[in-house]
Parts: C-alpha cells; structure tokens; sequence
C-alpha cells in the first residue's frame, strides 16, 4: 500500500467495485482481444452486478473496458453509445452464475475475424478484481501485477523452455506468482504468470515462438 | 522506510526530525515507490486539479445522479451560501456545497479522486478545495497536506478500515474525515501532535456510524455524510488548534474503530440490509430504481 492508494485512484464513480473493478474486467477481454476489431459482446452480469447494474453504470463500465477505456476515462457514461457507434453489438443478459463471487461477470466477445473468447471474474472490492477464467479454463490473478498467459499444449518441457527463456532473454524479469491448469492431460493448458515490474518489451512474441506454445498475451497492470 | 502502523510513528518520526508530517511522507513514499520527489508531487497534484474539477463539475445546476434519486444538491448550497450566508457563514456554506458537489459529481458518473473511498471522495476536497479557494492557501502547501492526510488514511487502513462493507460508514467518512481534520491542522501551522489528535477527535464523533446504502447505491445517504464529515473535521481541527486536545490517543481510536467494526451486524456494513436502506422510503426508493427483482 502506498499513500496514492489512499488519495486515490481517480476513477469515474460512483462506486469502485460496481464502475471502477467493472471498467478493469472488462479492461482484460479487451487485452485479450489484441487490438483485433470487435464485432459482438454478451456480457452476463451475476448476483449484485445483476440487481444494481443500472444505478452503479455497471453496463456502461464493463462495455468501456471492453472497448479499451481506462477507470478514469469519462467516456465511460457514453459508452453504449459510443458502443452503437462503432458498430458494436452488445447485450447484457443476467444469470445465476453458481458459487461465483456476488459481483461477478462473464463477457464473451466475439470479433470481425471470427475468434471468440471469454473472460470471468469478478469485482472484489476497492476496484480490485480477481479473473477466474479465460476462455473457459480456470485461472486466477488480480490484474495488479502486469500478467502472462500463455496457451499451449500440455506436454512436458513446455513450461520450462517458458521459464528458461524468461531466464536467460531477460535478467531482470522476476516472477511474482505462477499457475498451470489444463483441460486435460496433453490437452490445452493455460500459465498464468504474474510478473514484478514492467514487462520487457517482445517478451509475448518471444514465448510464442515456442515449440507447442498456441498463444502467449500480456494483460497489462489493468 | 515508515511501517504506517500507528499515528505515533509518524509523530515522532517528524518531531524527531524537525519537520512536517508531510514532508515526511513525500520523503518516504518517494522513496518507496522508487520515485523522485517531484514526480510523487506532481502525481498528487494531478489528484488536486481532478478535486477541483469535480468541484466545479459537481456545482452544475443540472447534475443528476443515474439513478435520478438525488442531483443539484451542490448548486442549492453554493446559491444560499453566497446570497445569504447561512448559519454556517459563507466559508463553511461553501465547503458544504463543495463536498455535495464532489460527492453528486461520483453519483453522476463523473471523475473523481478516491479519498480514501469513491462513497466518502467529497471530504478532502470539501475541506481542502475551500482553504484553497476561500482562505487563498498556496497550491503547494495543500498538495503537501494530502501526504499528510494519505499517511494517516493508510495508518486507518492498516489498524482499523476503510471499507464500509468491513467497518461501516465510519471506515469510510469516518477515516476521511479523519484524514482531512489531520491535514488541515498542518495546514493552519498545527504541530504534528496535534494533527494526531484532530484525528482522533474526528475519528471518536463517527465511531458506530453505520454503511447503509438506499438501493445499494453510493447516494443516500451518502452524499450528505460528506457533508458531515467536512463539519467534523474543521470543528476538529478548530478545537485542536484552539489548544483543546484529544483525551483518548488517536491509535487507541483506531482500535475501538476497528472493534466497532468487527462487532457492527452485517446488516449495517453496505449490504443495503438495514439502517436508512430497510425503511419504507428505502425501500420505496430502492423499487423506484430497480423495479420489482428477487433478492
């Protein structure tokens, strides 16, 4: 905790875990989406997501996020407007989603090019959240830590040509937590590697050209 | 490096060294973050000019909340401050206003600070906005004052809380306005002694006050809670200054916070379960909203 932790962070309100966390899972699909234009989003909001979406904007804060604006960005009581103006279908639809954290949201996009993807998690107070899958595998890290994940098939060294070339290609590079789940053993797998500090530059493009790695993505500090 | 875990620490940290708690802070939260101080100066400088824009966004005598619940309240108080006065006189009128002004500016989706919560962000600016626009204090003496009023909300935040769904209503306009009473003591030219006790006065008139949000949302009666949470704070530091002093020690404060915290019912603590959000109007207000949905 740092004293900017306290005075702080400029957000758009009026709330940090119903707009502010909002704007921030939905800042990871938009990761996730690499810059690749986005066609349609369903955004299924969960428990106190579902109830009170409208009063705290949450609709508008997720759809922000998705569509790359910032917590602060003040384009965020716009933003299924500017939405519509780009083109962009979305729809909200509310579900139970079992044993998920009260503010919990799914969004699963759908881009120009045809890849799909979705991402779950949940806004955990404070306008922290936690990401608990991506792409229907199970996962989990904040978005406070600058964050990896890399595709690939489950098969043994994979990880370890990860690390190594995590090692040797970038000395200062340290990791912060790692995680591995997997469908299936020799199915697809998924490594969540949070990392300290700044992310080297062409490290994703690097770990990509590993052998039997499918993708590798950074989720910037969201 | 300061821990953060007591208000004494940090008075005697800057007693010790002769210089100002927030002096202190900027030294040592420079440092941590691997910054220069000017750099850390200039990020909490941005935080000001974002106060006074939420200021001026929040006094539009068209501002409304999403939920149309609340709006124009900033406007009202800065028309009746300024053409009559009020029981509070202009200056105290206007800080009034500010506060709604910050605290509808967030219920409308505008840009705010988080001080030390988004519920609770008219607080610093209602006090600290005024000093500057009313009492014409230099910018610079009242960004430093935001180190000072940041050191003691992360000395809340490690003691007790300021979560309103961990500690109720006192963890969140409580703390902050026990931040802004600490630093508009500093500001006056107020030892670092009694910036703790301006603290532990403001902190000791909210103990109890409970999180119970209309509707769930950070509106009712949020907005006006800022309000009493600038009155406790220059009343805090009006009465340390005049030389009253704290006869309980702002970190023993903290603790009896943080024990009323853990002892507050569930109902109480932002999930909308009881207080001000189970009463009929509450409730009324609540369906007014959201229509008729299951629990």
């Amino acid at each position: 905790m740092n004293v900017f932790d306290i005075i702080g962070p400029v957000m758009i309100g009026p709330s940090s875990s119903h707009t502010a966390g909002a704007v921030r899972l939905g800042r990871v699909a938009n990761k996730l989406m690499d810059n690749h234009p986005l066609k349609r989003v369903e955004i299924t909001l969960s428990g106190s997501f579902a109830q009170t979406y409208k009063g705290h904007g949450t609709d508008r804060a997720l759809l922000a996020g998705i569509m790359g604006y910032h917590s602060y960005s003040p384009e965020i009581r716009d933003a299924l407007a500017i939405a519509t103006e780009r083109g962009i279908d979305y729809v909200f639809l509310k579900e139970d989603i079992k044993g998920a954290h009260p503010n919990t949201a799914r969004i699963h996009f759908i881009l120009q090019d045809g890849e799909e993807g979705t991402v779950q998690g949940a806004s955990i107070g404070g306008g922290n959240i936690l990401v608990h899958q991506i792409n229907g595998m199970n996962v989990e890290f904040t978005g406070e830590n600058n964050t990896i994940l890399v595709m690939h098939q489950d098969q043994p060294g994979v990880i370890a040509a990860v690390t190594q070339l995590m090692h040797f290609e970038y000395a200062e590079l340290n990791i912060a937590s790692f995680r591995l789940t997997r469908e299936a053993r020799g199915g697809n797998a998924i490594m969540t590697i949070e990392i300290d500090g700044h992310p080297p530059e062409g490290l994703t493009d690097a770990i990509r050209k590993i052998s039997l790695v499918t993708n590798a993505i950074l989720v910037r500090r969201v | 490096m300061l821990k953060y875990e007591s208000i004494q620490e940090l008075v005697d940290e800057a007693e010790s060294r002769g210089v100002r708690i927030s002096e202190l802070v900027l030294q040592d939260q420079a440092a941590a973050m691997e910054k220069t101080e000017l750099e850390a100066y200039e990020k909490m400088e941005l935080d000001f000019q974002v106060m006074i824009q939420a200021v001026q966004a929040g006094q539009a005598p068209d501002q409304r909340s999403m939920s149309g619940l609340t709006g124009g309240e900033g406007y009202k108080m800065k028309t009746y401050a300024a053409e009559k006065g009020g029981l509070c006189g202009s200056f105290l009128g206007g800080a009034i206003s500010r506060a709604l002004a910050v605290a509808g500016c967030n219920a409308s989706m505008g840009k705010i600070v988080a001080a030390p919560t988004a519920g609770s962000c008219g607080i610093l600016p209602g006090c600290l906005v005024s000093l500057y626009e009313e009492k014409h204090i230099p910018e610079k003496d009242i960004v430093m004052s935001m180190f000072t009023a940041g050191a003691f909300g992360m000395v809340i935040a490690k003691k007790a809380s300021i979560a309103g769904a961990q500690g109720g209503c006192q963890a969140e306009c409580g703390s902050a306005s026990a931040m802004a009473a600490a630093a508009l003591v500093e500001l006056m030219g107020g030892t670092p002694a009694q910036c703790a006790d301006a603290c532990a006065i403001a902190i000791a008139n909210q103990l109890g006050l409970v999180c119970d949000p209309v509707a769930g949302l950070v509106e009712i009666p949020c907005i006006k809670r800022n309000v009493s949470g600038i009155m406790i704070a220059f009343s805090s530091a009006d009465m340390v200054l005049a030389g009253i002093d704290s006869k309980i020690p702002a970190d023993e404060c903290l603790d009896a916070m943080r024990s009323v915290g853990d002892t507050m019912p569930e109902a109480l603590r932002e999930t909308a379960g009881g207080g001000l959000a189970s009463t009929p109007t509450g409730i009324r207000m609540k369906k007014q909203v959201f229509g008729d949905q299951k629990e």
